[in-house]
């Protein structure tokens, strides 16, 4: 297997590759003129030829989300590029800007030329001023170059470029919610349908794209859509650049292509468990994907052999835990990031997190009851799915899959009344309360959907 | 006083350009920014003034800031500190030097010390797991940080004399670091 094979990464090394010109004499914006020979429609084509998904979590086909944009509103069209990476522990799109802006602007006017758009919008983390800084001159140069403004590359296409800063708030990189706060409102989600497609940033419609999956456009573009669709795996196509971090000797970003074994990405890419430990548990694609442990390492990391392994590609972040470290702080931390990040509008997601974090807290600090970890369970399962958006069924996957997996240890939190990985081990402060013999309230009594409907 | 002299009125114009004619709400953030680089902070008079430009009430502006975390209502110190706690930062011992900084600032400095210098932020993922611990001064980056390293870097902010960022350039104090968010300092920081 090529693991090495590097497309997006293959000028990182080179810091001169920030300034446009080092950028065009290793060939780029070939692309881009390459496209402005072609008609929108056959980008939009070659793209969805090509097979390449949304690296942004959700994994959708992109050239099939751009054939949904309308051209017969009469409205503007809009491109907007998400570059609010803040899902914990990704940091591919931060460093694609830092060391390639122009790879990723090129996709921005590609993809902006393929819907037909003459504003394009890069929302930009708040926290990532650098990046922004890189930005803001890599857009300056590309207009001194006519690759930007009113007659790029004398095609007639105009395009306009406008980096909008965020100002932090996680629930922004979820779309509809980047649109609300884009437009000037709260960061809160909407309801879909209508899709942004349809009905996205000032209700017209909108393509809304990651930085990762932009950085790809280019390259398609140049080297067709055969050769892409020939990396990786057949529903997987291309490559991913996965960001590792936590236990590792080495971590950083990795590309390689889609579906190869996280245990190449860990051992060999990143170097190994930290001090030689035993690997405890890892995400696949940062916290909102469920926690995978040693006996998945050999899993392809592409979108459907992790599904299948129950879990999610997400955004390809590998957050690695060792034999050391306690699974209940670490889903206690996670927990408290998503308390801290829902935006309040959905009551499961706003009042289940808060809760659930007081309970993981309560647990690893030595006061856990045995009816904790079913009422943990129930309420995920009062979560899951139970809100606007992906935020919420996120924060359950920490607790579902760290009770799978790691159920002995919130158990032994419980024996023992306090953390087993704790050194010197936390006093146990006051007994634990047995759990009752019989269940205190009844068991809920099904009534079929139909009597109620009637 | 009011908030927007005409220098800063001339910005908050350039601002306003940026969005299609007839979506300027859209530049409620930046010009927060623009409040929060002259005032330290997003001040109740700041509130108002975009209100006033934006043609909103002064509640909907106050919706809006209220939302976001890099946008203060509260008083702010000119260094704000901001220590990753977040899993992959706390893997590789944030929570120590969180902890440390905490202690060397004392308390009530999440809010803002007494002398206005520091503002300490318990930081939600960076974004740069790869150097964790990860600590921000004014959203500069400061990679591997560790207890012993976060004292060090207190102490040369406490005289005014920032080391430099793991990444491009120290931004200045807050109310820069609030004007390039903005967008008005295109040259900075390079």
């Amino acid at each position: 297997m090529s693991e090495d094979l590097r497309i997006l990464t293959a000028w990182w090394a080179e810091p001169d590759t920030v300034w446009i010109t080092r950028y065009v004499q290793t060939g780029g914006y070939k692309g881009l003129r390459k496209a402005l020979t072609m008609t929108p429609q056959e980008v939009i084509d070659e793209v969805k030829a090509s097979g390449l998904r949304g690296r942004g979590g959700a994994g959708f086909p992109t050239g099939v989300k751009w054939s949904f944009v309308p051209q017969d509103t009469g409205k503007p069209t809009y491109l907007v590029a998400n570059f609010d990476e803040s899902e914990p522990g990704t940091y591919n799109n931060r460093e694609l800007v830092e060391r390639d802006p122009h790879q990723f602007l090129e996709g921005v006017i590609i993809a902006s030329y393929a819907v037909q758009c003459h504003t394009a919008f890069i929302y930009n983390r708040g926290e990532f001023l650098f990046p922004g800084r890189v930005l803001e001159r890599a857009i300056a140069e590309a207009y001194d170059s006519g690759f930007l403004g009113k007659d790029i590359l004398k095609s007639g296409y105009r395009l306009d470029v406008v980096l909008h800063k965020g100002a932090g708030a996680y629930i922004c990189g979820e779309e509809t919610a980047l649109l609300s706060s884009l437009e000037g409102y709260r960061g809160q989600p909407r309801l879909r349908p209508p899709f942004p497609a349809v009905e996205g940033l000032y209700a017209s419609p909108t393509a809304i794209n990651n930085v990762e999956t932009l950085c790809n456009v280019p390259h398609i573009l140049v080297n067709g859509a055969a050769w892409f669709a020939g990396i990786g795996t057949e529903k997987s196509p291309g490559t991913k650049i996965f960001s590792v971090s936590g236990k590792v000797n080495l971590p950083g970003n990795f590309e390689a292509p889609m579906g190869t074994p996280a245990r190449v990405v860990i051992e060999e890419m990143a170097g190994g468990v930290l001090d030689g430990k035993r690997l405890k548990a890892w995400t696949p694609g940062g916290s909102s994907t469920p926690f995978l442990t040693e006996e998945h390492l050999d899993v392809g990391l592409d979108f459907e052999s992790i599904a299948e392994a129950g879990s999610l590609l997400g955004t390809g972040a590998l957050m690695v835990t060792d034999e050391r470290d306690c699974m209940v702080r670490v889903c206690q931390r996670l927990l408290q990031f998503y308390a801290h990040e829902s935006c309040g509008k959905c009551t499961p997601c706003r009042e289940g997190t808060w809760w659930v974090t007081r309970m993981l807290a309560r647990i690893e600090e030595g006061f856990g009851r045995p009816e904790d970890l079913p009422l943990l369970g129930e309420i995920g399962d009062n979560i899951l799915f139970k809100a606007f958006c992906a935020l919420a069924d996120g924060a359950v996957s920490p607790i579902t899959s760290t009770l799978k997996y790691f159920r002995d240890e919130y158990e032994e939190h419980v024996r023992l009344g306090r953390c087993p990985f704790t050194e010197p081990p936390m006093p146990r402060l006051r007994p634990v309360r047995e759990a009752p013999a019989e269940p205190s309230r009844p068991e809920p009594v099904g009534i079929p959907l139909s009597e109620i409907l009637q | 006083m009011p908030v927007f002299s005409p220098e800063l009125r001339a910005d908050a114009e350039r601002i306003l350009a940026r969005y299609p004619e007839g979506r300027e709400r859209s530049a409620i953030m930046p010009l927060l920014y623009l409040v929060q680089s002259a005032e330290g902070r997003v001040t109740r008079e700041g509130l108002k003034e975009v209100a006033d430009l934006l043609g909103l009430k002064t509640a909907e502006v106050e919706a809006v800031a209220s939302f976001y975390t890099m946008l203060r209502l509260r008083p702010t110190g000119r260094y704000v500190v901001s220590v990753c706690t977040n899993l992959a930062c706390a893997l590789r011992g944030a929570t120590d030097v969180y902890a440390k900084a905490r202690e060397v600032l004392g308390p009530g400095s999440e809010d803002m010390t007494e002398d206005g210098t520091f503002t300490l932020h318990e930081e939600e993922c960076l974004g740069a797991c790869d150097a964790a611990p990860v600590v921000q001064v004014n959203f500069a980056n400061y990679d591997r940080t560790t207890p012993e390293g976060i004292v060090s870097l207190i102490d040369a902010l406490r005289r005014d004399e920032p080391p430099p960022p793991s990444r491009g350039t120290f931004p200045g104090e807050f109310t820069r670091a609030s004007r390039i968010l903005a967008g008005l300092e295109p040259d900075a920081g390079r």
